[in-house]
């Protein structure tokens, strides 16, 4: 009951939000938000560190944008074939990935996501450096207008709510049960009889679909798609924002990619532009070394011991 | 011209040189990898910042303080060691017992620092560095022109790898070194100082990613971004190599740069994919790698 309290608080706040707050810098914060929490569920509820994930953000962004670009479908189709398509190649990586651990798992994730990067820079309907421009937003089910900046908002909130109604759902599911006892204890997970590759595998694909629908959206929010969406650096952002906000956690991403968004926002502006990356890094290992619960981790532990 | 089967004998000789010092940088980051892998069981990512790191001091130490190209070759590997032994020491150990996806991201923080460091300094055009006299000029072979340099570049890096090998397999103190991995307590109760000796372990493969660094300055531009490029190549290498083994990594590590050159010249709109390919090829048949052991 409690916890219902909170969600529709943060439901109401999220309706207001753009009244408050710019919405297209809300709108990124959503859709990173979506991003981060597609990632998480690897991450923080299956263990698995995806050093690759920028891949499926762009090739969302990338198969929605030359869609919306160059045939005339409505807007939630454009999402739906981005979301498709990252959980396709999600489907193709998950199975090469998830028969290696660990640190390996890391690498793997990486290498394929290169492998894809370059494919991309190549490939004829990306548009190479230049990246995808003046993607149309559209008529949403051929009615609604989505060039309005408020209707564009709402329409990436109800995106955003439905992938966490997801994730929450998948974790609290008997699947997700297995998927939370495959992190703690591997090899008596495998000694009780389940398959955990085949577990690992349906949580990749889940993951990569939902960073997919990520990417899409941001697409359409922004009207463009570019090789930063697919390159190493969108991983190591990703894996921050989890970080930072608390992995493990259902809001922790939520919160990280809010800062991180945040910090880039008020930065890339001024004089300390340059120092982007310097930041980062250095929030990367403060993290590690003395913040590993993350933001959202560390309240919860406060609560627990005062409350 | 000479030629075979209609095949340009020159450019595709010169191609097999490009791959082969290219596969020489890949053995020396990969040496380095698998020997902190080893002992320490972290993938440091940061590597490839170091590499970076280890050009930009030769450079550095040429522009400020007139240091030759010789001189560097010795210095800046113990600088860039001397480094890695401080942020071992700092910050790795700390968290030396948690989840070893940390120290991942750890050095991976420690990259982006650098090469955003570097960026601020220096731009991310690229600097040039003058190949040593001593090595201007080449040989006129008969199927291609030998730049002395590029040779160099070769039977250095091999010296270094097959010394380093030799170390490690074949003699005590390569002997305590692996058993320091396999059983630290034990090592600690015949009195040995194994944290020691991880630190000195972590410095030295770090070390060789700063000696690839300067070997690299003189052929390519020095820029902050010639670490990152690379670093994500290492790696496919070391899954296509499997950890397991330090000749696996040495050998694995040419082996890509020929394949690369190969189809640089066959196919050269695949030659930045084609490791990443093998890769794959490998994952599927022999998932612990060319030359690991079965988990």
């Amino acid at each position: 009951m409690k916890v219902n309290k909170l969600y529709l608080s943060l439901f109401g706040l999220s309706l207001l939000a753009p009244l408050v707050l710019y919405p297209v810098f809300l709108m990124k914060v959503l859709c990173f938000a979506l991003f981060a929490c597609a990632f998480n569920l690897l991450l923080g509820f299956v263990g698995l560190l995806s050093f690759g994930h920028a891949i499926f953000l762009g090739t969302g962004g990338y198969i929605t944008g030359s869609l919306m670009l160059n045939t005339g479908i409505t807007p939630e189709l454009g999402i739906l074939a981005g979301t498709v398509a990252a959980g396709l190649l999600g489907a193709v990586y998950g199975k090469l990935a998830v028969k290696r651990e660990g640190i390996y798992f890391a690498m793997v994730t990486l290498a394929l996501a290169q492998l894809a990067f370059f494919f991309y820079l190549q490939a004829p309907f990306t548009g190479g450096e230049d990246g995808l421009q003046g993607v149309p937003r559209g008529m949403l089910f051929g009615l609604v207008d989505l060039s309005d900046n408020m209707v564009m908002y709402y329409f990436v909130l109800a995106i955003f709510i439905f992938g966490f109604w997801l994730i929450h759902r998948t974790i609290h599911s008997p699947f997700g049960q297995i998927l939370k006892a495959i992190r703690e204890n591997e090899p008596r997970a495998v000694s009780l009889g389940y398959n955990v590759n085949d577990y690992k595998w349906v949580a990749f694909i889940i993951s990569s679909a939902l960073a997919g629908l990520a990417g899409s959206t941001k697409t359409l929010v922004f009207q463009l798609a570019s090789l930063t969406d697919v390159h190493w650096h969108m991983s190591g952002e990703v894996v921050l924002m989890t970080l930072l906000g608390g992995m493990g956690t259902i809001f922790g991403p939520v919160v990280g990619a809010a800062v991180v968004v945040t910090i880039q926002n008020y930065l890339s502006g001024g004089e300390l532009g340059n120092y982007i990356s310097i930041i980062m890094g250095a929030i990367f290992i403060v993290c590690v070394l003395a913040f590993r619960s993350g933001i959202v981790g560390e309240f919860q532990k406060m609560v627990k011991k005062n409350f | 011209m000479a030629t075979l089967f209609g095949i340009n004998l020159f450019a595709l000789s010169g191609q097999l040189l490009v791959g082969l010092i290219n596969g020489s940088f890949y053995a020396l980051l990969s040496l380095g990898l698998a020997i902190i892998f080893g002992l320490l069981k972290i993938i440091n990512f940061a590597q490839g910042a170091m590499y970076m790191l280890g050009a930009f001091l030769a450079w550095m130490a040429l522009q400020y303080f007139g240091v030759n190209y010789w001189l560097a070759l010795v210095l800046v590997p113990l600088a860039v060691g001397g480094i890695a032994i401080l942020i071992e020491r700092f910050l790795v150990r700390p968290i030396a017992k948690e989840d070893h996806l940390y120290s991942l991201l750890l050095t991976f923080g420690l990259a982006l620092i650098l090469q955003g460091l570097f960026t601020q300094l220096y731009g991310s055009s690229g600097l040039a560095y003058q190949i040593p006299a001593e090595l201007k000029g080449g040989t006129k072979l008969p199927f291609m022109y030998l730049p002395n340099y590029r040779a160099w570049i070769i039977i250095a890096s091999l010296v270094v790898c097959a010394t380093t090998w030799w170390v490690i397999e074949k003699t005590k103190l390569g002997a305590y070194l692996r058993a320091g991995t396999e059983n630290p307590q034990l090592m600690q109760g015949f009195g040995i100082n194994v944290p020691l000796i991880t630190t000195l372990t972590f410095g030295f493969g770090v070390a060789l990613a700063g000696f690839a660094g300067v070997l690299a300055a003189p052929v390519y531009s020095v820029s902050p971004e010639m670490g990152s490029n690379i670093l994500i190549v290492v790696f496919a290498i070391v899954v296509i190599g499997g950890m397991g083994s330090i000749g696996g990594a040495i050998l694995t590590g040419l082996m890509m740069g020929v394949v690369e050159g190969l189809t640089k010249f066959f196919y050269p709109e695949a030659s930045s994919t084609v490791i990443f390919l093998v890769m794959v090829i490998v994952l599927l048949i022999k998932p612990a790698g060319l030359f690991g052991k079965e988990a």
